[in-house]
């Protein structure tokens, strides 16, 4: 075992957690990533795989699917693989070994950050952030959107938490841009 | 004198004084006035002074069309110039100033210009100020600046913050007066999701400043029924202060929230405007409609205001211009302004130009008869009268209400080059020509005017919106209302008049129209830029019309033949900080930390923004003066032992699939095809048109699998030219490729002691030795006992060099490991400004070299480019014109003298001959000092540069005073034979 420390997106050592009037927003760093891309040809053996992994249906598009394995629809015959750091620390490896030479694997675990927004009213602040219609959604969706001039992933997890997963580098900007839409509403 | 023109009744909350100052005296109003309606009722007229002019003027209108009373609004930082005293919500403490005046607004020295007028007519300035030129930009313009002020900038930091957000719906309803609430209700009730929006703070539009528009119930208590029913669905966003400022394409919308102008300051954290980008499935345009004035002599004195602004200061805020008004009509609305300022018991005279006008048993009527000319200095004193008998009679007045008739808003409608069209029995532009899609008008926006048309139009048109999307449509009841029909009478000016304000905001009289005429400036968009006629910040809302009619007079022409100018979003002033959001100061666009960020911090790095990113320039060590001493000394130290740079920001690209190597041929000018697994190679890759467009290397960690490195500048152009490569020009090919420059931290350990360095912390089973691990080579190892890595043996210092990666998240530990590690190397970090010096003195080609205009041949590499393949921008980069005898070619330069510098930038001449751009014979790309070689050096691009070594040429910045001679060398300063990276 290797001992070296890591830091989280923000740059330090535990998650941050930011609470904001009915608001809870955290930083996540208990997940493992891994992209998953159908090699040409083998879309259906993809998806047939993926759905055995994550016990579901490979989601369709701006959807996600799964329970401790989770997928989310990234692009046409693309996912991002999500699953408990603890037990998945080496994702990518293991999805390689699943797909085999169906589909491209590549380890994403830290190229993104990811911040929990929890509470009823999470879409007053949503709505001061990006364009995505959080009144139609009504559970299981994923968007590609643009906070803050970020690319960033959006998921409802439930109708109380919300995900958003934005490029590392740039977490500190992210979460500046999410805090001050929290303290803008509340 | 507090209070002197206040009436009875009003919207106003009694109960709820509140105190404010304007011009520094103080006054008091209630909660629910504005600041126009608090200075009337506190006898005040006199509220700002004219642009040009400097005449004084009062509150024409009661809304946000307002051109006159225009007023600097609070103090300190938070001074807003240039804001609409009609629209500015009375708060307790706030503190206005009128503008454009000296030293004060009775007593204004530059009224002087009003005296002169005969020398500030249209077009003025074009030709008084004509000569000497230079005058012009030195004297003449900040002097007419200065007179013509609108207002003063606080020239401190805005200290409000503004949002920016989104919204959806299924309809857009853009005003809440009947129509509006009609369609609001509708909508609602039938289930779409509406958001309703009105500039004013109060909902309803005119059922809040009109009596008797509906038969069986109060107006006033009927929109707030309805405002009250329609914020209780669900479905439904009632947004008050809120104005809709632009129709964009396919049905978005823009709308400036006014969250908190109506407060003294904005709650901590909270915005003081929000600018919603609305994305509208259907958007129903219930704007309403705004009266005209008519044109006479000294038509714009305080206390002269149309007519429905005076029934509305009356109605709806108690307040009145004073005690004994006339009204001046063309239409039957204008004697409703005398119906209720009688009731209200004011008095009035109606002067209406139709001859067959009637009589009132309340309030006399002058049938036929015109104002000729008013009096009063700072404020209305009287009215002439032109009877229709031919006499004259003088009214001795506080207050014209005048009424020309209604122009429907049809803004929005042209907002993407809808022309509206002429209605004759309205007298009117309506809505016509192409509308933005989706853009329904409905209610006095289309000529509705009664309250029983604007209604049902309404209504109807969410019908037809909510039928478009398919919804089953409910209809709520509507309350019977007044369904009066229009009667209006052509009459736009009173004849003979001269100093009579057509636009009142940018003082253009009727004479300046004619001028505009006399001088052949008939075209309504010439006519608009000779007199600035509709080109103040109120676009002319209130004076459009009567300059178009007047230039279709004097042209013999009708109306609709002169045609309109376009209106073009905002509808309103709109201040910028609601455009720049949160995007300003250090938030101006999100930071890119790298991995070792917080440790480079910790050791007092310097950094420099590079595209987004934060990089480490240089580390500065206790006692180092000047950067260069903290440069020299990374270089030197990493060149003799080892140094460590974060070269994560370098752009990653994870390339897969059966046919990557297919791929990387076909995106690189260079052979990939046969690059064994476990190996690295340095690629070009050209533009289509055959220039080079970056250079990187990419390594091969299986058959099917490459890392893809790009500069760190070109990380996303280069992943976007993939992308369009791989979809569009060989969908075919099984390639997958996604960015991985973020999941990876990436150090380059440089120097001749990287390898020992290294073989501290790689994991033993793995050989780094120059036989185990020769230069470019590649692979996946694991570090400091068991964490994955990734080590690529590449150099862009010309030393032995490596680049390790980690997962990103134990970068920050490796970079501190490394640090350990190689004290006993006395290792040092170094940042981009080392990396540049070193990779100038290797003469390696960076960003400065790939300027967009160079080709392989140019930098050198013309073989690079395969001949046996084809690849993108192969063919076109054998264009004769990029493969010219004396083509540019990048080489080295020394200056003769060693003092010199070889800045960047410099163009460099053959020796003899004159110095122009004839005989431009190149220039410099990249300069630094070279610690190694003791004197500054240069690499550039110079006609022939490869045969040319040991020439010496002239160097000239004739900008920056260079002039001296530079000799010619190869580019490769440093280790010309590579000896040192293969080490």
């Amino acid at each position: 075992m290797h001992d070296l420390k890591p830091i989280t997106p923000l740059g330090a050592a535990d998650p941050r957690v930011d609470n904001v009037g009915p608001l809870t927003l955290t930083e996540v760093t208990s997940v493992a990533l891994a992209s998953v891309a159908a090699r040409l040809g083998s879309e259906e053996a993809t998806r047939k795989t993926l759905g055995e992994l994550i016990g579901a249906e490979a989601p369709a598009p701006s959807r996600h699917t799964g329970d401790m394995l989770l997928a989310f629809w990234t692009g046409p015959d693309q996912w991002m693989v999500e699953a408990p750091i603890a037990t998945h620390e080496d994702l990518a490896h293991r999805l390689v070994a699943a797909f085999g030479s169906t589909a491209s694997v590549t380890e994403q675990t830290d190229a993104w950050c990811r911040f929990d927004l929890k509470g009823d009213d999470y879409p007053a602040v949503l709505e001061r952030l990006c364009a995505i219609d959080l009144g139609n959604w009504q559970g299981g969706e994923v968007q590609r959107t643009t906070i803050d001039h970020l690319g960033c992933f959006v998921l409802a997890r439930d109708a109380r938490t919300l995900s958003v997963i934005g490029p590392r580098s740039s977490a500190g900007s992210l979460h500046h841009a999410l805090i001050t839409a929290c303290r803008s509403v509340f | 004198m507090s209070d002197k023109n206040r009436l009875n009744g009003g919207l106003i909350e009694r109960n709820r004084p509140m105190s404010f100052t304007f011009d520094g005296k103080r006054y008091s109003g209630y909660a629910g006035d504005t600041l126009a309606s608090a200075l009337l009722a506190n006898g005040v007229r006199l509220m700002g002074r004219s642009f040009k002019y400097h005449r004084p003027r009062g509150p024409l209108t009661a809304g946000s069309e307002e051109p006159n009373a225009i007023v600097e609004l609070r103090g300190g930082a938070r001074k807003e110039p240039n804001t609409r005293a009609t629209t500015a919500e009375l708060f307790d403490g706030l503190s206005a100033n009128s503008q454009n005046r000296f030293p004060s607004l009775k007593w204004d020295a530059m009224a002087i210009n009003d005296r002169l007028s005969t020398f500030f007519a249209a077009g003025f300035y074009y030709k008084t100020f004509m000569w000497p030129a230079a005058f012009w930009e030195k004297l003449y313009e900040p002097m007419i600046r200065r007179a013509a002020g609108l207002g003063t900038l606080s020239h401190e930091p805005d200290p409000d913050c503004y949002d920016k957000g989104f919204l959806h719906c299924d309809v857009l309803i853009i005003g809440a007066g009947p129509a509006g609430l009609a369609a609001a209700l509708t909508a609602g009730e039938s289930g779409a999701r509406v958001i309703l929006a009105d500039e004013d703070f109060l909902l309803g539009g005119r059922l809040n400043a009109e009596t008797g528009l509906l038969a069986d119930e109060d107006g006033v208590a009927w929109a707030a029924q309805a405002v009250a029913r329609l914020r209780s669905m669900p479905n439904v966003r009632v947004m008050p202060r809120s104005t809709v400022i632009g129709a964009f394409d396919h049905g978005v919308y823009g709308m400036v929230e006014r969250v908190s102008d109506h407060v003294a300051e904005p709650a901590a954290g909270k915005p003081r405007q929000i600018l919603w980008r609305i994305y509208s499935k259907r958007a129903i345009l219930s704007a309403g409609a705004t009266e005209r004035p008519i044109v006479f002599e000294n038509n714009d004195r305080p206390g002269i205001m149309l007519a429905s602004a005076m029934r509305s200061y009356a109605n709806r805020w108690a307040a009145t211009p004073g005690k004994a008004v006339a009204v001046f009509t063309n239409n039957d609305d204008g004697h409703r302004t005398a119906a209720d300022l009688h009731a209200k018991g004011v008095k009035v005279t109606v002067i209406d130009t139709r001859p067959d006008a009637g009589v009132s048993p309340d309030y006399e009527i002058l049938s036929g008869a015109q104002v000729i000319d008013t009096k009063g200095r700072l404020g209305l004193k009287s009215v002439d009268v032109q009877l229709s008998s031919g006499g004259t009679r003088t009214l001795f007045v506080d207050g014209l209400g005048v009424s020309g008739g209604w122009n429907p808003n049809v803004h929005m409608t042209c907002h993407q080059r809808g022309r509206p069209q002429w209605e004759e029995t309205l007298c009117a532009f309506v809505p016509g020509g192409t509308m933005p899609t989706g853009l329904i008008p409905a209610g006095a926006a289309i000529g509705a005017f009664s309250t029983h048309a604007a209604l049902n139009s309404g209504q109807d048109t969410a019908a037809t919106a909510l039928g478009d999307l398919g919804l089953t449509v409910t209809r709520p009841d509507l309350p019977s209302a007044e369904d009066a029909p229009v009667r209006v009478a052509s009459f736009w000016h009173v004849k003979g008049a001269k100093r009579a304000w057509v636009d009142q905001q940018n003082d253009v009289t009727a004479k300046d129209v004619k001028l505009a005429h006399q001088e052949n400036f008939t075209s309504v968009e010439h006519l608009k830029r000779y007199t600035t006629l509709g080109m103040a910040t109120d676009q002319g809302k209130t004076s459009n019309i009567a300059g178009l009619a007047i230039m279709a007079e004097v042209t013999g022409k009708q109306i609709p033949e002169v045609g309109t100018t376009m209106f073009r979003p905002p509808y309103t002033p709109t201040a910028i900080g609601v455009l720049a959001g949160r995007s300003r100061d250090k938030d101006f666009r999100p930071v890119r930390k790298t991995p070792s960020h917080y440790w480079a911090e910790e050791q007092g790095a310097v950094f420099v923004e590079v595209g987004m990113w934060l990089r480490a320039q240089w580390f500065p060590k206790p006692g180092e003066t000047h950067w260069r001493e903290s440069v020299d000394r990374e270089v030197l130290q990493t060149r003799k032992s080892v140094g460590v740079c974060d070269c994560t920001t370098l752009g990653k690209i994870d390339v897969q699939g059966a046919d990557a190597a297919e791929f990387l041929n076909k995106i690189y000018a260079n052979g990939f095809a046969k690059l064994a697994v476990g190996k690295t190679r340095y690629g070009l890759m050209l533009r289509e048109d055959g220039i080079a467009m970056d250079d990187g290397t990419a390594g091969r960690l299986a058959e099917d699998h490459f890392v893809v490195t790009t500069t760190t500048a070109n990380a996303v152009p280069v992943f976007r030219h993939m992308e369009f490569i791989r979809q569009c020009l060989y969908p075919d090919m099984d390639v997958q490729l996604i960015s991985t420059t973020e999941a990876w931290a990436q150090y380059a350990v440089a120097g001749p002691n990287s390898r020992k360095l290294l073989q501290k912390i790689v994991d033993p089973e793995f050989d780094i030795s120059n036989e185990g691990f020769p230069f470019m080579a590649c692979g996946e190892i694991t570090v400091c006992g068991g964490l994955r890595a990734r080590l690529f043996r590449i150099s862009f210092s010309g030393e032995l060099a490596f680049e390790i990666a980690v997962p990103t998240r134990y970068g920050d530990a490796l970079m501190r490991r490394l640090m350990k590690e190689g004290k006993e190397f006395d290792v040092t970090p170094y940042g981009t400004e080392a990396l540049s010096v070193m990779r100038i003195e290797k003469g390696h080609a960076a960003g400065n070299e790939l300027n967009g205009t160079t080709s392989a041949f140019n930098l050198g590499m013309g073989r690079m480019v395969s001949k046996k393949k084809d690849s993108i921008g192969s063919t076109l980069s054998e264009r004769p014109g990029l493969n010219e005898e004396d083509a540019l070619k990048l080489v080295g330069f020394k200056p003769v003298n060693a003092e010199h510098k070889v800045p960047a930038g410099a163009h460099l001449m053959t020796k003899g001959t004159p110095v122009d751009a004839a005989h431009d014979q190149g220039y410099i790309t990249s300069a630094c000092y070279s610690p190694n070689l003791g004197c500054h050096i240069g690499i550039g691009y110079l006609k022939s540069g490869d045969t040319r070594l040991g020439e010496v040429v002239r160097l000239v910045s004739p900008l920056t005073g260079v002039d001296h001679d530079v000799e010619v060398v190869s580019a490769h300063f440093v280790d010309p034979e590579g000896e040192r990276l293969r080490a």
